[in-house]
């Protein structure tokens, strides 16, 4: 069963990230998606991720997509005008590649091309209704296309963010325009992730709360200070007095994925580095 | 008005290494208010610049440093001016260009123009403008989020803003909040989910030449 009918059944959905080397060298990557596809119902591979320069999305999900694995394209609005957006929508979709989840994108402020230009030519909501628009058989400005395209459309949204009811407002304007998935920041706090739940339980939309693995107290001391990421205390004391962080960080991500699975139609693994240990993960979450 | 920031006076100095006759403009208008193309700013330039061996001719702060026809009546009746063989410039970047329009001297910016914006006090300024060509500023309660959403974002906001602040910046406000917060005051949070706007025309004229009026006789 495909990603896009697994939504719309009550299966518990699990989505991972993998991000695409500086380079060309693809060995780890596939062999990590190996890994993966065993485990998950879908691989997102990310667009250029905190505005660094890598192998492009496109081309690893069409990797992925030969070895029969299925993938979320990740898209995001700050590198490519809308020329160039709905040329890459139309050559993923020609690669088979049907799940897509847009973004606005990190701002380069906090990566390694600081100076460079941004372009956010189009917002997300407006990239959403350009998918939408190309499906119908036309591009934005109203040409008509030979051959229409056909999307699994997603989007994101950061249960952290505050206020929290402007995020919650924004999601409902991006269901709106159609999106059939959510994928959230990474939660490590699920008392706030149960609020953000209670505020968009009513949304036609399947939503994949983000968790990440803290794999060890450096790590945990780089995520605290990323926008929009909140790490109890708890959770941090016992990072810190663990005498094996990497086991504990495994065993406090494989924990919030139980707690999330209470009430969570599903999760999105984002475990930065170290993906070979999702199954493990999962195994000791006892989801499946 | 246009924010303007001074040069590193190093990066003049050597602009004018290989320079005999300097000639220094000033403006009267924004520079001055920034205080960056003051008669003040002209004077330090100036005394700086001779305390470095620069032969400096004369200096003027014009009216407006933009004003083409106010260039040329107040630099081209200046003697020093005609006598010199490069011209510093303390303006923005459209005042540069009026001066160059009207002489064939040497042209050198002492300035970096910034943005559009706003006074808070002298010193103290705020980007709010984007002269984009398109003003959709009440679709969003006066706050521009052209410019003032550091991802220009203009249907709402990303993720990620934390207590009312941007990713971008902890010390800057995330636009989309401001606009959040006053439409939630105003029992109006409707408008912000029904606000659409769709992708703009974003490409601006080189040259704007207002239709002729035609005369009623």
């Amino acid at each position: 069963m495909k990603f896009k009918e697994k939504l719309k059944t009550d299966k518990f959905i699990i989505t991972a990230e993998l991000f695409p080397p500086k380079g060309t060298n693809v060995d780890v990557l596939l062999q990590k998606a190996d890994i993966l596809a065993k485990v998950t119902d879908a691989i997102n591979v990310t667009d250029n991720q905190r505005a660094s320069m890598r192998l492009g999305s496109i081309a690893v999900c069409k990797l992925l997509h030969d070895k029969g694995y299925e993938t979320i394209l990740q898209m995001t609005c700050r590198d490519r005008n809308r020329i160039a957006l709905q040329s890459d929508l139309l050559s993923a979709s020609v690669l088979g590649l049907e799940n897509i989840l847009f973004l606005s994108g990190d701002h380069p402020s906090a990566g390694e091309y600081i100076g460079t230009k941004t372009v956010y030519d189009l917002d997300v909501i407006q990239l959403i209704k350009t998918a939408k628009i190309l499906e119908t058989g036309i591009d934005l400005a109203g040409k008509k296309l030979n051959g229409s395209p056909k999307f699994c459309v997603g989007a994101v949204a950061n249960p952290n963010s505050t206020p929290l009811d402007l995020q919650v407002l924004m999601l409902e304007k991006k269901v709106a325009c159609g999106i059939s998935f959510v994928q959230t920041q990474t939660v490590f706090d699920v008392e706030q992730y149960f609020e953000f739940y209670q505020k968009t339980k009513h949304l036609p939309v399947t939503i994949l709360p983000g968790v990440t693995v803290i794999k060890s107290v450096k790590f945990m001391n780089f995520l605290k200070n990323l926008p929009g990421v909140n790490i109890p205390q708890k959770i941090q004391d016992r990072m810190m007095s663990s005498k094996d962080s990497f086991k504990e960080g495994i065993k406090i991500c494989a924990e919030t994925i139980k707690e999330l699975k209470k009430f969570s139609k599903g999760v999105h693994i984002m475990a930065i580095g170290i993906e070979e240990y999702i199954p493990e993960i999962i195994k000791q979450s006892e989801i499946i | 008005m246009i924010i303007t920031k001074k040069k590193d006076f190093k990066e003049i100095l050597l602009k004018l290494k290989k320079t005999d006759k300097v000639f220094v403009v000033g403006c009267g208008s924004c520079a001055t208010k920034c205080n960056t193309g003051s008669l003040q700013a002209v004077d330090e330039m100036t005394e700086q610049l001779k305390n470095n061996n620069i032969n400096i001719t004369g200096s003027v702060v014009l009216d407006s440093a933009c004003d083409i026809r106010i260039a040329r009546k107040d630099l081209l009746k200046n003697e020093s001016f005609k006598n010199s063989t490069a011209v510093l410039c303390l303006t923005c970047g459209a005042g540069v260009q009026a001066v160059e329009k009207i002489t064939s001297l040497k042209i050198i910016a002492g300035l970096d123009g910034v943005f559009v914006g706003t006074t808070e006090r002298i010193g103290v300024y705020n980007n709010y403008c984007s002269t984009c060509g398109q003003c959709i500023i009440d679709k969003t309660e006066g706050i521009c989020v052209v410019t003032r959403c550091s991802k220009g974002l203009i249907n709402g906001p990303c993720g990620g803003a934390v207590d009312g602040k941007c990713e971008v910046n902890r010390e800057q406000d995330c636009a989309w909040v401001l606009v959040y917060n006053k439409l939630k005051s105003a029992g109006k949070l409707d408008k912000l989910k029904q606000l659409y706007t769709p992708p703009r025309m974003l490409i601006k004229p080189k040259k704007l030449v207002e239709e002729k009026r035609v005369l009623n006789k």
